[in-house]
């Protein structure tokens, strides 16, 4: 197999994986959610309600795509498709397994942040154009708690990288071949994982949408497929905020017995369930105590932090 | 180590890839465009406010606190890259280098101690900004 076919394949299985997976993760947080709550879930569509997903898919797909006629037309569109394309295009950086990603390039981690900060442009957008109280107030809340959470998100990651040296993250995985870096990192592990609920806006983080005081936040006016791209992009987001765990902290594709794949997907599903048990369980915060909680106490850590692994690196070379 | 945009394989798949997420993205809106239904009725052109008749736009003033926010973010976004520089190279900088890095993040953490003093980083519902605590009970 040449390299060009090699690639192309590559693309078109992530591609397909991903919307495999963000549609998978709806029927699954659905049915975990179900069983932690002592209640079924959906299990009419096919066997197990399987096909749940597909029935979605197309009721979705036959809904009314309005457009509001007092929104901003152009930027109501486009809200949706950028958090999809900012969040999907961050998988291009992430190693599956050795000289198994898109372009393994040498700022991967950078690339990733970088990448993730645009979501907020789509959120930001999405609530501006709406031109409703609600989709205002949620994307407000929102650029608030994704911009906070941001600054600190990247310096937790500094740890890692002061101890391999690189922002490439096959050579970051490489560099946990003996042991992992949630050994030596769990404070940067702690609030990264913090800081990726929050920049996926995932419970307990989901004030911008909080249902029970902003209708849906955001995407109040959106209905049909545009509302549908904003839950594929929260979905895909989990899926990389999970897969970013398991690249930085846990080894990546390290493990016996299996192929590497397994072991990379594998620990992925682990941490994606974790996701959905968090919101099963814990409660929405209020607002200030939100962002007291990140600029007070978060922000200090990770800089703490950073120094502390900064000092056990020299320490162990020197 | 080199400065220019490097890969391990080839570049171009990135660009392949951009190209197909983007055409994924238009698609589905197209297919959705395409396959909708439409429907016109007394109330579609309201914005949604629980049932109620809106007054007023939703280009209203919203609290301050946002755009400190904002600022925030681009002072210690900004800080923190210098931060990312030095964490790529902390061997080759050694401990020369750790002590300006932890002058830095002193100089970091003074300004966030100075912000939280101030009582910026305290968000408090607007026009309600309560008088400390010692002066209210007087």
């Amino acid at each position: 197999m040449s390299q060009t076919t090699f690639y192309i394949l590559l693309i078109v299985v992530l591609l397909a994986a991903l919307l495999t997976m963000a549609a998978g993760l709806i029927f699954l947080e659905r049915r975990l959610l179900a069983l932690w709550q002592e209640r079924y879930g959906p299990n009419r569509v096919g066997p197990f309600g399987l096909l749940q997903v597909l029935a979605d898919i197309i009721k979705l797909l036959t809904k009314e795509d309005w457009v509001p006629r007092f929104a901003d037309r152009p930027v109501f569109v486009i809200a949706p498709a950028i958090i999809l394309v900012a969040t999907m295009l961050s998988f291009a950086v992430v190693p599956f397994a050795p000289g198994l990603c898109v372009a393994d390039l040498n700022i991967g981690l950078l690339f990733f942040l970088a990448m993730s900060s645009l979501s907020v442009y789509a959120v930001a957008l999405a609530g501006w154009s709406s031109n409703n109280k609600y989709a205002l107030l949620g994307s407000m809340r929102a650029i608030g708690q994704m911009v906070s959470y941001e600054v600190f998100m990247g310096l937790s990651l500094m740890g890692v990288v002061a101890m391999t040296g690189s922002f490439r993250l096959s050579d970051i995985v490489a560099a946990q071949e003996r042991m992992w870096f949630v050994f030596p990192q769990f404070a940067g592990f702690a609030i990264f994982f913090i800081a990726g609920l929050a920049e996926t806006r995932r419970l307990p983080f989901d004030l911008p949408e909080a249902e029970n005081e902003l209708v849906a936040g955001y995407h109040t006016e959106y209905s049909g497929m545009k509302f549908a791209l904003f839950f594929l992009g929260e979905y895909v987001g989990i899926t990389l905020i999970s897969a970013l765990i398991v690249t930085l902290f846990f080894g990546g594709w390290y493990g016996p017995w299996l192929p590497p794949v397994a072991w990379f997907i594998i620990k992925t599903l682990i941490f994606i369930s974790s996701f959905i048990l968090l919101r099963g369980s814990l409660l929405r915060p209020r607002y200030d105590q939100l962002m007291a909680f990140g600029w007070k106490i978060m922000l200090p850590l990770s800089l703490v932090n950073l120094a502390a692994a900064g000092a056990a690196v020299l320490l162990k070379d020197h | 180590m080199a400065l220019a945009l490097a890969a391990e394989g080839p570049i171009w798949p990135l660009g392949v890839y951009f190209v197909l997420v983007v055409v994924l993205a238009a698609g589905i809106l197209a297919f959705s465009y395409v396959l909708g239904q439409r429907h016109r009725q007394q109330a579609t052109d309201v914005p949604y406010e629980s049932g109620m008749t809106p007054t007023g736009g939703a280009r209203l003033r919203f609290p301050v606190d946002f755009y400190l926010v904002a600022m925030f973010f681009v002072i210690f976004d900004l800080e923190s890259v210098f931060l990312f520089v030095w964490a790529v190279a902390v061997r080759e900088l050694g401990w020369a280098g750790y002590v300006e890095v932890l002058i830095f993040m002193a100089v970091l953490l003074a300004a966030l101690a100075y912000l939280w003093r101030s009582g910026a980083l305290d968000w408090r519902a607007s026009g309600s900004k309560p008088a400390p605590d010692k002066e209210r009970g007087q």
